[in-house]
């Protein structure tokens, strides 16, 4: 009982900061100056301007905290609706701006009304919030519990440790409580063992009880030492530790990102390809930090500084966050090769992905909840010609197949048809 | 007999207190032997826990332990682009457009690349005109990858920068004084080199631009320029020939750069009853010579009298020739079929002289051939010997001050090469625009390393009007810079030569994206002139002809120098591929030799032998020309010319060639004003050469292996008479051999899906072998050296087999072979069959490219004991190698011995130094092809990766897969269409009809092995 009320309450303040740190943004707005809503005009923020503006860190166009202080607000209206207008105009203001950012239009907003963008002034007013604050109100937000998650599952754990102790104790407890009881009623309960056979002696006098067991020894040790020689040069569990701690738990689950986005030459070529770093650039441009409760629980589940790990990706390409340029010196990232196939076999992920229409999980498994890719198949023949005789074939909506399967759905009077039906089997179709 | 007589031993034993002399004189023979000492005490031995079982077990435990630690796979790094260019996916190939342009080989060709590397040469299909590659084209992407490369620019021998390198060149040019600066080059035939030139010119007043052809075609281009007007040869497309008439040129191989092969395979494919007719008169056995339906051995003396006689017959003149009755006969022969084809007659000339040369022009205008283009001329030779002997002269008076030396290498070519070194010392400023340490670069104080062509960029006009373009296919490995780019910065101009390419292009017409992606444009406006203005000869055709006429054969034998179809000019000399490359007639590699016709190999006192193990041995001989004297081996060829002998040029080169490759002996000495025949003596010079043949038998001992017909019995159209099945008796019935009644096997149910055949049409196969290298870049077979080829053990997955007659003709073979009664006698068996494998004087000759036949009961599969080796439905062969142990089983069961067997590590092998030992020259290797190693057998495996590529490629598409999009590395290589490919699943495909037609057979068809390759049968128009 005492113990099941640790772990829902353990559960609950898990949920609860799941719940309030899913956003890196302030949580709590301050009133601003102006008078305009700041819950509405974060909306608007990120529906419009986020892409390239941060509150509090230049990205491909300047910090915006405080931006009402610097600019007059009139002169806000007129360049947010239309910047291009007011640089023709020759407002030296405007100028200045442009050129400071290499001379990169911001995109007109029309749509907005003066109203929209007081709301979004008065978001920008925003005060960025410390962490710790942060983390009490994820705290406030879960109920009076002291502690963090992993806090709270060591409590539970000793608590546990103590109920069952304390259960122990009870029995014996009872057990003597009990022959007591007996003794003084007058009941034996201690009885006197006939002499027999010990059951090892019979068992060795029994020479086909021997004969079986030495028989089923032999077999099992076989067995497992047969295991034991096909797992060598299987790297199954294979998790090498990378030059860039990359999460596919954050990219392919949290943030569902498609695998083909970045691993896109799967759908084209025999290899999945690891993705360049300007297919990285292509986000992490404008993502030079996680977000400050990704952040903590890298610090605390995995020990790792995802940030650190961001700029790591930077030193590679070159990009310098503060100047918004590629500038430094390309150094490509030597990624540990974790799917090894030996040169003699020949495996081709677009005839997979692309013609066989295989979801990528099939064979790597869970990469979404990975936060270290490993190897999650044996990737030995045995398992590839496996899932080659097992599997059927979806012959349909593929051009290629028409002919094909008209000729063998007639042969086999509509049999559902596996790979090995189309030659998967044969040796020259992976080993040439 | 006793003696008192004391020996001393040594001096110590003077000394009788010598403690030592003392303990030996008593103790001389220690006994017992101290094996304690070595085994220590058995009392310690028995005590001691370790006993020699214990030892042994633990040795056996270490060694399991440790090979099972060693099965930790090794950790494998991936380094992704950090910015990938877009077009690039890695793992699919890129194909661009570019050209081949080295001064010898002019070509226009796709260039598959990998991850930005070049792999494999293919033919550029969509090229209007020379759009096929030759077997050195197809190599030319392994000399990318050459480790004798130089890799910067070299002054005085030592390695330097660009910077330093322009700086040094600029002060010198400045300090000419009026003297010339010339520029030696190979020819260009480039629109925008003739500009750069004018720019030289406009910047140094004193320029001159020498254009030098290592094989040149001077008498032709001289002939072409009196009657034309022009410095260029006559084009020729045989497609539409019905007779065609060489004398002494070998257009099939290299004769004016080659190239001709193509449209004279397709006249030589009977259609509709109809084919051309091809007479040959040559000397050397050449591959015209062999693929000719008549050939005649005739020296190049008697090949001048011929050109007279026929000119005489056709054009008139009558001039009085004298030649043999047998010669005369068919000379007149000749003249009634010429006349008979009228315009689609033609004849060629070979002969290095430009009377003979005007007389063939005035014989094809009389015929009105239209076989000849004169009007879009070719413009890939223009080479002129007068000019570089001037230069020669001029460099020996100090005239000249500066010399650039682009695409040539004199010192090893020209024929006086001391001559020419000494006279380049006395220039000042030489610069060599060479890619590796050439001899000539040697010589000269600078070399501008440049790059392979496949890091160029260029444009060449092949043909006039048809302006080729060559573009890089991939990044500059060394620090090199292009000739063109070098001497654009030295004439003063900022602008790159891809730029100054770009306008060159614009200003002929050109959309430049297009004609990239093409390879090429066509342009009206007249670009490459010759550089060069010199005084040409004119002779009358009437004293061309009484010159001809009286040609008198000469006292010593006529030398006719030829190029191999390996290494032609010698340019690719350091390219292991072309080494081993068999030459298609004598199916010699790594060498050359004399050729010399049995006749006047038994005057000499030449002999060829084979020895125990079936390799040939030759004895030497001494060619002498003018004090000129070299000692070359002598190789009897069937089908010499009595009185002739033949050289091929470009071997024996040292300087830049990796030791292997420094094979054969330099024949360039003998190539006098740039004359391909001379009149040189030969005699023995004794000793043993050690030939390497990939082909030892050389008759077909009138069996049918190749089968041939003649047009007229073809023209009856019963099979019967030209391509029987064979048969086998069946309960004393005859049945044919595919009858399922006398068949042990089970058949394979192919009927759905691909089931790939392949054609080989002996009619159209020339027997270039571009598909043998093609077969190597696409397959990664192994390079094995000179002493494993002499040994049977090359590897050549696709092997094209040359079978001279031991009769007249393969008929008269099989005539004698049949008419054998008994063991003994004048028609026994036992001596017939010893005849009928020696050649003939003039055999008939045939080409048969064999490769794995891919039976469908198929011998090799039964007897694998791992069954390493099974069957496809798609109907191929497959051989894994990873399963392979080597018993070598199946290639003793195969009666096609296509099978090879991989007796070293022939990669990352110190002991087989090619370009499979380091790591430049395996950037060739094709990724997906698995390299072989020791121990396992291997074979054609009809490209399986390609034909799974085309499938995968429409599985991804969603579409059924065209007719013609199947290929095999040999069938895109083969641009005379002898190589068909296909799947006859698909009965509305080529090589489906191609099954069904009368020539077609399967190679010992009487085994029973149904195989998935078909030959055609050869027709001969005799």
């Amino acid at each position: 009982m005492l113990a099941f009320v640790f772990v829902t309450l353990g559960s609950i303040s898990v949920y609860g900061q799941d719940a309030t740190t899913s956003e890196g943004e302030p949580a709590a707005p301050v009133e601003a100056t102006s008078g305009g809503d700041a819950t509405l005009g974060e909306a608007l923020f990120k529906a419009n301007c986020a892409s390239c503006h941060k509150l509090y860190k230049k990205a491909v166009g300047p910090a915006l905290f405080q931006v009402s202080q610097r600019h007059d607000r009139e002169w806000l209206y007129s360049w947010i609706k239309n910047s291009t207008a007011l640089i023709a105009t020759g407002d030296a203001e405007a100028v200045a701006i442009y050129n400071e950012f290499n001379q990169s239009n911001m995109n007109a907003f029309p749509q907005l009304s003066n109203t929209d963008i007081d709301n979004i002034i008065a978001y920008t007013d925003t005060e960025k919030p410390t962490p710790t604050d942060d983390t009490a109100v994820g705290q406030a937000g879960a109920g009076d519990v002291s502690g963090g998650s992993s806090i709270s599952n060591n409590i539970i754990l000793g608590a546990l440790a103590v109920v069952l102790l304390l259960l122990v104790v009870l029995l014996i407890v009872v057990n003597k409580t009990l022959k007591r009881f007996a003794e003084a009623n007058g009941i034996q309960t201690e009885f006197e063992k006939e002499e027999r056979t010990p059951i090892w002696k019979a068992f060795v006098q029994n020479q086909f009880l021997v004969l079986v067991t030495a028989i089923f020894l032999l077999l099992a040790s076989a067995y497992f030492a047969y295991g034991a020689l096909m797992s060598v040069g299987v790297d199954q569990g294979y998790a090498p530790v990378q030059p860039i701690h990359y999460s596919h738990r954050i990219h392919a689950g949290s943030n569902e990102i498609d695998c083909k986005y970045c691993h896109s030459s799967a759908r084209e070529s025999k290899h999945s390809g690891i993705p360049s770093l300007n297919v990285c650039m292509n986000c992490h441009k404008s993502i030079g930090e996680v977000a400050d409760a990704t952040y903590k629980e890298g610090i605390d589940e995995y020990g790792i500084d995802y940030n650190k790990e961001i700029q790591k990706l930077y030193a590679a390409t070159g990009w310098d966050s503060d100047e918004q340029k590629f500038v430094g010196e390309e150094s490509p990232v030597r990624w540990v090769r974790i799917h090894n196939l030996p040169d003699l076999a020949y495996f081709n992920h677009a005839q997979h992905v692309t013609a066989g229409k295989i979801a990528c999980q099939t064979c790597h498994g869970p990469v979404e909840e990975m936060e270290v890719m490993y190897q999650y198949s044996p990737l030995t023949m045995g398992w590839c010609i496996n899932c080659h005789r097992e599997t059927n074939v979806d012959l349909q909506g593929n051009g290629y197949y028409e002919q094909i399967h008209k000729e063998l759905s007639e042969a086999r009077g509509g049999r559902q048809l596996t790979i090995a039906d189309l030659g998967g089997l044969e040796c020259g179709k992976c080993h040439y | 007999m006793a003696t008192t007589k004391k020996y001393w031993k040594s001096t110590a034993q003077l000394d009788d207190s010598n403690e030592i002399v003392k303990n030996l004189e008593q103790n001389e023979f220690a006994s017992p032997i101290p094996s304690d000492e070595f085994l220590g005490n058995d009392e310690a031995m028995e005590s001691s826990s370790t006993s020699r079982r214990d030892f042994l077990k633990y040795v056996g435990f270490s060694t399991a332990a440790a090979s099972l630690a060693a099965c930790e796979g090794p950790v494998i790094y991936s380094v992704p682009y950090v910015n990938q260019p877009e077009q690039i996916i890695p793992g699919m190939a890129n194909y661009y457009a570019t050209t081949i342009a080295n001064g010898y080989d002019f070509a226009s060709i796709l260039v598959k690349t990998r991850e930005g590397r070049p792999i494999k040469i293919e033919s550029n299909k969509d090229a209007m005109y020379r759009g096929h590659a030759n077997a050195r084209v197809h190599a030319s992407v392994l000399s990318l990858y050459d480790n004798n490369r130089l890799k910067t620019p070299m002054i005085k021998g030592v390695e330097s920068n660009w910077e330093e390198f322009d700086k040094q060149v600029a002060n010198q040019l400045t300090s000419l004084n009026g003297k010339e600066l010339v520029v030696l080059s190979q020819t260009f035939a480039s629109p925008s080199m003739n500009k750069i030139f004018s720019q030289l010119k406009g910047k140094y007043s004193n320029v001159r631009v020498v254009t030098y052809d290592a094989v040149g075609e001077e008498a032709a281009l001289a002939a072409f320029e009196a009657r034309y007007g022009s410095r260029a040869l006559a084009d020729y497309d045989f497609i539409d020939a019905e007779t065609i008439v060489s004398i002494g040129a070998d257009f099939v191989g290299d004769w004016q750069g080659g190239g001709f092969d193509k449209g004279y395979a397709k006249s030589r494919v009977p259609k509709n009853g109809k084919m051309s007719q091809h007479i040959q008169y040559e000397s050397n056995l050449s591959l015209s010579g062999s693929n000719a339906d008549r050939r005649y051995p005739v020296t190049p003396t008697e090949q001048k009298n011929i050109i007279a006689a026929l000119y005489s017959k056709i054009v008139g003149g009558g001039a009085n020739v004298s030649l043999s009755d047998k010669v005369a006969k068919s000379v007149e022969q000749t003249a009634i079929s010429l006349k008979r084809a009228g315009s689609k007659a033609v004849v060629l000339c070979g002969i290095p002289d430009q009377a003979a040369h005007q007389l063939t022009i005035a014989i094809n205008e009389a015929l009105r051939s239209t076989i000849v283009d004169t009007d879009a001329p070719i413009l890939t030779r223009q080479g002129n010997r007068s000019s570089v002997d001037a230069l020669v002269k001029d460099m020996n008076a100090g005239k000249v001050g500066a010399i650039f030396i682009a695409g040539v290498d004199p010192v090893y070519s020209y024929d006086d090469s001391d001559a020419f070194a000494k006279a380049l010392e006395k220039v000042a400023l030489r610069v060599s625009f060479a890619s590796s340490m050439n001899a000539t670069a040697e010589k000269c104080n600078y070399v501008a390393t440049t790059p392979h062509y496949l890091e160029s960029w260029g444009d060449t006009e092949i043909k006039k009007g048809h302006v080729y373009l060559t573009q890089p296919t991939i990044n500059p490995i060394f620090k090199t810079r292009q000739l063109q780019d070098t001497l654009l910065k030295w004439s003063g101009s900022t602008e790159s030569y891809k730029d100054f390419l770009k306008d060159t292009s614009a200003a002929a017409g050109s959309s430049w994206n297009q004609s990239l992606q093409d390879g090429f444009y066509k342009t009206s406006v007249v670009v490459s002139e010759s550089g060069e203005d010199v005084e040409r000869e004119v002779i009358s055709n009437s004293a061309a002809l009484s010159a001809m006429a009286s040609a008198k054969k000469p006292s010593g034998y006529e030398l006719t120098l030829y190029t191999k179809t390996g290494l032609g000019d010698g340019v690719m000399a350091n390219n292991p591929w072309l080494q081993e490359l068999p030459d298609p007639i004598t199916r010699t590699t790594w060498d050359n030799y004399v050729t010399i016709s049995q006749v006047d190999a038994e005057k000499v006192g030449v002999v060829n032998e084979n020895v125990a193990n079936g390799a040939l041995d030759g004895t030497y001989v001494t060619v002498t020309l003018d004090g000129v004297q070299r000692k070359l081996p002598a190789l009897i060829q069937p089908g010499q010319a009595a009185g002739t002998i033949g050289i091929a040029l470009g071997y024996g080169q040292t300087a830049a060639i990796q030791e292997e490759m420094q094979t054969g002996v330099n024949a360039y000495p003998f190539y006098k004003n740039g004359v391909a025949v001379q009149t040189v003596s030969v005699k023995d010079a004794g000793g043993t050469h050690e030939f390497a043949c990939t082909q030892l038998q050389n008759t077909m001992m009138g069996r049918d292996i190749i089968r041939e017909t003649d047009l007229e019995t073809y023209r009856t159209g019963n099979k019967d008479n030209f391509n029987p099945m064979p048969e086998v008796s069946l309960n004393h019935v005859e049945t044919p051999v595919t009858s399922p009644d006398v068949d042990l096997w089970e058949s394979f149910d192919r009927s759905v899906g691909h089931h790939f055949n392949m054609s080989i049409d002996l009619n159209a196969c020339t027997g270039c072998g571009a598909c043998v290298i093609a077969c190597h870049a696409e397959n990664n077979v192994p390079v094995v050296g000179k002493t494993e080829v002499r040994k049977s053990r090359d590897m050549h997955w696709l092997r094209i087999d040359r079978y001279y007659s031991s009769e007249d003709s393969f008929e008269a073979d099989e005539a004698k072979k049949d008419g054998f009664d008994g063991l003994f006698g004048d028609n026994g068996s036992l001596g017939g069959f010893g005849e009928l494998e020696v050649p003939a004087d003039n055999p008939q000759v045939a080409f048969q490219p064999v490769m794995c036949q891919h039976c469908n009961h198929a011998p090799c599969e039964t007897v694998c004991p791992v069954a390493a080796s099974s069957h496809g439905r798609q109907g191929q062969n497959h051989m894994a190698y990873n399963r392979c142990v080597g018993t070598r089983y199946c290639a003793n069961n195969c009666p096609y011995k296509v099978r090879r067997f991989n007796w070293f590590l022939y990669n990352g092998n110190d002991e087989f130094d090619y370009h499979m030992n380091n790591d430049l020259g395996r950037m060739v290797i094709n990724p997906d092809v698995t390299v072989r190693s020791r121990g396992v057998m291997e074979k054609c495996s009809l490209c399986m990766q390609m034909t799974q590529m085309t499938i995968l490629e429409a599985k991804k598409d969603g579409r059924m897969i065209k007719d013609g999009e199947f290929a095999t590395a040999c069938s895109n290589a083969c641009s005379s269409g002898a190589i068909t490919f296909g799947d006859i699943n698909d009965k509305e495909s080529e090589i489906f009809k191609v099954k069904q037609q009368d020539r077609m057979y399967h190679l010992l068809e009487e085994v029973g092995t149904e195989p998935n390759v078909m030959y055609q049968v050869k027709v001969r128009n005799v």
